[in-house]
């Protein structure tokens, strides 16, 4: 039975290599139109992507909290480094830089641990006029105390022990005006890493970064600057492998005084009396089962007796971190090894005896 | 009598011991570090530092050695037939030598080691020393260590390795030394390495 004719014209064309030839030639002669075309089809969506990229960070910042859009009456010059105001007198536009301090990046805000606030929860609504009148900062910037103690909710923090180890931690004998929890905790960008961290390392470079904030000095360059106090890899040179410490390490884990009732540790101590003796760590009954790995341990990770398993995958502690099961094979092949020359030497010494 | 360790073997082989002594002591109070011990974590770690590149550098007398002289034959194992031959001689170590009987493999001017030592020879100092001191060499600068290997801490994986190298060449150290009272007097194989000369067994 013949095939349809429409199909037997088809693969007569495509059969003929002119067919080719020719559809070669029109692509050639409308290849602008042609890679026109390809362009807006690819640059179209990009567009289209990019105005919704634009809106993306306040829809997701409204997954987390309920004040989004309350929030941007500060935000809009709090959130930027830049800030716009109307001058009256000559109805300019004025630019102005924002006090680095006073700059509160969004992002920033909303992934911390008060993300859920509307900032009137803690700054008076006087705020909201501008220029800010000075009653408006009268009965703001309470104490983490103010909701943090005495409640049912915070009770297991026992936040007012910490606030005790405060008060008697360097920080606080030192310069008892000037510090307050907020210089590592601050509330509108701090959040809490340790506690249920899937990656340690980020964690850590995350608690190391409020210390060296302050502790590499104003700025980096001062980190290296021999004349500097604040230079804390000179302070560190008796610390074999610096970097692989710095970055496996929290500076607290070895600058406070472990207290087993409170989850970290708040009692930074002097300088003399910091860890600086290997074995506090690398042994098996290191510190850092009582600081770093805290949280694992309490989980009950920490198995045939040494904090292993997980914490060992994620950090190696040299002494501290011993394999189970290597341990035990390799004390068996030891044991047999020693049984096997004593039971030799005994037959030795028979059979000379013997003879 | 028999010449068989020449100047540079036996100053190897001492430096080897000397090293892979201070190695086996520091290497297993770094590994069960407690709060109190006998050598402190840090000396221990300097010490096996000094120890580990030592052995490094004393290896290259013995590699070099071998690869310029006549001893690096006692190296080359005849491995057809080699099943049998250790078989042989574990029987002796363990009842013929009980027996009064003769070595299946005496020591001759051609040949220094019975087969299982030179096949446990060529797995220690062709195997065990090498991945021991190369895993160490990396331990030493861990900055250059993957954070991850296959989803594992680039460290751990390697510490284990070099661990594990460790303990099998500390029962080796410990067999080699006990293997070496089993000559035709207790003292004869120690003063061998010593002066160079080895006694031979009469027939």
């Amino acid at each position: 039975m013949d095939k349809p004719l429409s199909k037997n014209f088809f693969l007569l064309y495509l059969s003929d290599p002119e067919f080719y030839l020719m559809a070669g030639f029109h692509c050639i002669k409308y290849i602008r139109f042609i890679r026109l075309i390809i362009l807006l089809l690819l640059i179209c969506p990009g567009m289209k992507g990019q105005q919704e990229q634009e809106n993306i960070p306040l829809a997701d910042y409204r997954k987390v909290s309920d004040f989004v859009d309350d929030n941007e009456r500060c935000f809009t010059c709090h959130g930027e480094s830049m800030y716009h105001f109307t001058d009256t007198s000559s109805d300019q536009l004025i630019e102005r830089m924002m006090y680095h301090d006073k700059v509160i990046p969004r992002e920033q805000f909303y992934r911390s641990n008060h993300k859920s606030f509307s900032c009137l929860d803690c700054h008076s609504d006087g705020n909201l006029v501008f220029p800010h009148p000075n009653e408006a900062h009268k009965y703001e910037y309470n104490t983490c105390l103010d909701c943090h103690g005495n409640g049912k909710h915070w009770a297991r923090f026992k936040f007012e022990e910490i606030q005790e180890e405060y008060n008697l931690s360097i920080h606080n004998l030192k310069d008892p005006k000037g510090f307050s929890c907020w210089k590592c905790h601050n509330p509108h960008t701090y959040h809490i890493s340790v506690r249920n961290t899937k990656n340690l390392s980020a964690t850590i470079a995350y608690d190391n970064n409020i210390c060296l904030s302050c502790h590499s000095g104003l700025n980096r360059k001062q980190a290296h600057d021999e004349h500097d106090s604040t230079n804390f890899t000179r302070e560190h040179n008796w610390l074999p492998n610096q970097a692989l410490h710095f970055r496996n390490v929290r500076c607290i884990d070895c600058h406070t005084q472990i207290n087993d009732s409170i989850l970290v540790a708040h009692l930074v101590l002097p300088k003399s009396q910091a860890v600086k003796h290997c074995r506090e760590c690398h042994s098996k009954s290191s510190i850092l089962a009582g600081t770093l790995y805290k949280f694992q341990s309490m989980k009950g990770k920490r198995d045939y007796g040494f904090f292993n398993a997980v914490i060992m995958n994620q950090s190696y502690v040299m002494g501290a971190n011993r394999n189970y099961f290597l341990g035990t094979a390799s004390l068996v092949l030891f044991g047999l090894v020693f049984t096997g020359i004593i039971v030799h030497i005994v037959f030795r010494i028979g059979n000379r005896n013997k003879g | 009598m028999i010449y068989h360790y020449p100047l540079f073997i036996r100053l190897w082989h001492l430096l080897n011991a000397l090293f892979i002594l201070v190695l086996i002591v520091t290497g297993i109070s770094m590994y069960y570090s407690g709060q109190e011990q006998l050598i402190s974590f840090a000396t221990s770690v300097k010490l096996h530092n000094i120890g580990g590149i030592g052995l490094t550098l004393s290896y290259l007398i013995f590699f070099v050695g071998n690869m310029v002289t006549e001893n690096g034959k006692h190296y080359k194992i005849k491995w057809k037939g080699l099943g049998s031959d250790i078989l042989l001689q574990l029987r002796y170590y363990l009842c013929g030598y009980f027996r009064k009987g003769k070595t299946p493999f005496p020591v001759t001017g051609d040949r220094k080691f019975n087969p299982l030592q030179a096949l446990s020879y060529l797995l220690a100092m062709y195997v065990g020393v090498p991945l021991l001191f190369l895993t160490g060499c990396i331990l030493l600068f861990p900055e250059i260590i993957p954070g991850r290997i296959a989803g594992i801490s680039g460290i751990l994986l390697t510490d284990l390795l070099h661990v594990i190298t460790g303990f099998l060449l500390s029962v080796f150290f410990l067999i080699h030394i006990y293997m070496c009272t089993l000559g035709a007097r207790l003292g004869n194989n120690f003063r061998a390495i010593l002066t160079g000369w080895q006694t031979i067994e009469k027939e």
